[in-house]
């Protein structure tokens, strides 16, 4: 199997190896070692926590460059619903798709519409009789690839629609080649994002064999262009033929996707230590009573994406007033039948999400029972203090570290100090006791 | 094989701030040992309901888990007051929790049950005055490990 792609990336003549991202990081797939951060592959899922916290910025996203749209002829810009909470005039919201063609783009699809064809889509899942409790998201890719990673056993759970960007990449690029007569592979299609798990979910579809998006440019990205343009238009804002209605733009913001799919049962948690917590209780069998599961790993949802612009709680606002203005049509309402029939045969994943073993200490039981007792005598020894100066992110990470030969026991300095002690004081004894 | 105790978790009554910190714990273990997601849930709801019930209505006690090729074992042990009626506490729906623990969501009655549902063995002694043990046997149709 080809290496797993991941978009966060660290550039190590940045980092100074403190343990600001080692510590922060929620799947523990950091390690410091000689002085610089690594991260574990198979761990990773993108989030983009260390990218927040990381203070000499050496922690980034791998996303692409605007020019990347050349090297299509056709080119259709899907812009993430968030993107409209970046600009303090909310509307920014119906120029921005002006502002992206003079960009450069042919087309501009807005992702908030097909959020609205997932909204529909997800409902029907709901009535099905058979249906998992709760159903979970499909949309946010770290949630996603955490499920896979830390509760293999919820992955039945999660809905087997595909993601509002991939659902609009497969609609757009349908009608831009029936309407101007152009063959598919001439068309590129690029999502603007706010965070680095949607260019990680291109890359590595979850779920499906390849994705209908070509690429993913951050609102970073973006952003000062775009900005630029906004302010020099001297349009009027056409929000009569903006198609997104105000429960696909609520997307953006945690909580949006749950009103979307109208089930009251429903439970919205954003922040990727939040979600571990209530998969928790769900995988406990504590809360029965929630039917729906929307899982943001952002604070505020997408709005708070570590490749946005503007503070998260100013963008989620802007969301929610933005959404005030906009029709109040429901998602069953806004998308007729005729549209989701079309979408059919593309709609859902056809792959199956597998579970991905991180934590298993060995393929055979009997090693990994020996390396859990070998362990849990290490930890014993170890100070307690988890912090992190081993190059582990706890103490329990360095014991499980050294047992799988990753580090040896005086990467810890307390016991290092301590093995010094006794060294110096034999030395003591030894120079006393051949003094002539 | 008789299964070596792996760890043994005390979880102290009326401590709701902790509760379910042992069996998280005991989750954990499971997935580092490599044993099958479909059995772990199995523990990780019996354990949980076995946590709680040792919160909420005893004086405090412990689990022990044992694990073996192919199976999960907890035995649960309390220091008291014991359950007057098993056969009344074996029924779905009764609880004697009081209306403090059931504002927090607790106390529906399901926690026993559940155990039992949830466990391939399920046994159950209960002293007045000693305290209560159960024993929990949970089997992977597909044998743990390798």
């Amino acid at each position: 199997m080809s290496k797993y792609f991941h978009s966060v990336t660290l550039d190590v003549s940045k980092c100074v190896g403190c343990t600001s991202c080692l510590k922060r990081c929620p799947t523990e797939a950091i390690r410091i070692r000689k002085g610089r951060a690594r991260i574990i592959d198979e761990r990773c899922i993108d989030c983009g926590e260390c990218i927040r916290v990381c203070p000499y910025h050496a922690k980034g996203a791998v996303t692409s460059p605007l020019s990347i749209i050349n090297r299509f002829r056709y080119k259709i810009a899907l812009p993430a619903p968030a993107l409209y909470g970046q600009f303090k005039d909310l509307n920014a919201a119906a120029l921005i798709p002006a502002a992206l063609r003079m960009m450069g783009f042919d087309h501009v699809s807005e992702v908030a519409h097909g959020a609205d064809i997932v909204s529909r889509a997800v409902m029907e899942r709901l009535e099905k009789p058979d249906c998992p409790t709760p159903l979970i998201s499909s949309s946010c890719p770290a949630v996603v690839r955490l499920i896979q990673t830390r509760f293999p056993e919820l992955i039945g759970n999660i809905v087997d629609v595909k993601s509002p960007m991939e659902v609009t990449a497969i609609q757009a690029r349908r009608a831009f080649c029936e309407a101007q007569g152009v063959p598919e592979d001439e068309v590129g299609c690029f999502f603007i994002t706010p965070c680095a798990a949607k260019m990680t979910a291109i890359r590595n579809p979850l779920g499906h064999e390849t994705s209908a998006v070509n690429g993913a440019i951050s609102f970073l990205e973006v952003y000062g262009v775009l900005s630029d343009l906004l302010r020099k238009n001297t349009a009027k804002p056409d929000f009569a033929h903006f198609p997104a209605t105000s429960f696909g733009v609520n997307w953006a913001r945690i909580g949006g996707e749950a009103i979307s799919v109208g089930v009251n049962e429903a439970l919205a948690v954003d922040g990727i230590d939040n979600v571990i917590r209530v998969l928790e209780e769900i995988e406990n069998g504590r809360l029965p009573e929630v039917k729906y599961f929307e899982g943001l790993a952002c604070l505020g949802g997408c709005v708070g994406g570590p490749l946005t612009f503007e503070n998260m709680f100013i963008a989620r606002n802007r969301i929610r007033l933005l959404a005030q203005m906009l029709p109040k049509t429901r998602p069953e309402r806004k998308i007729p039948d005729e549209e989701l029939e079309a979408l059919r045969d593309q709609l859902y994943l056809d792959r199956p999400l597998k579970p991905l073993e991180t934590v298993r200490l060995d393929e055979d039981f009997k090693t990994a029972m020996d390396k859990l007792s070998r362990i849990e005598k290490l930890r014993k020894e170890l100070p307690g203090l988890d912090c992190g100066s081993c190059g582990s992110p706890t103490c329990q990470a360095l014991a499980e570290d050294i047992v799988q030969g990753y580090a040896t026991e005086l990467n810890c300095i307390h016991l290092l100090k301590e093995r010094l002690r006794i060294m110096a004081s034999q030395m003591v004894e030894m120079s006393e006791a051949t003094r002539e | 094989m008789s299964g070596a105790i792996c760890e043994s978790y005390a979880v102290e009554a009326g401590a709701f701030g902790t509760a379910g910190e042992a069996s998280g714990k005991i989750k954990g273990v499971l997935r580092k040992l490599g044993v099958p997601s479909a059995l772990i849930r199995r523990v990780a709801v019996a354990s949980y309901e076995v946590e709680l019930n040792l919160v909420i209505h005893s004086l405090g006690g412990t689990i022990d888990l044992s694990v073996e090729p192919g199976s999960v074992v907890l035995d649960v042990a309390d220091r008291g007051p014991g359950i007057p009626d098993l056969a009344l506490a074996m029924q779905e729906g009764w609880s004697t929790a009081s209306d403090e623990v059931r504002m927090l969501g607790f106390g529906a009655g399901m926690g026993l049950p559940n155990m039992k549902r949830n466990a391939d063995e399920f046994a159950i002694q209960s002293e007045m005055g000693v305290g209560t043990r159960i024993h929990m046997r949970f089997r992977s149709p597909e044998g743990t490990g390798t």
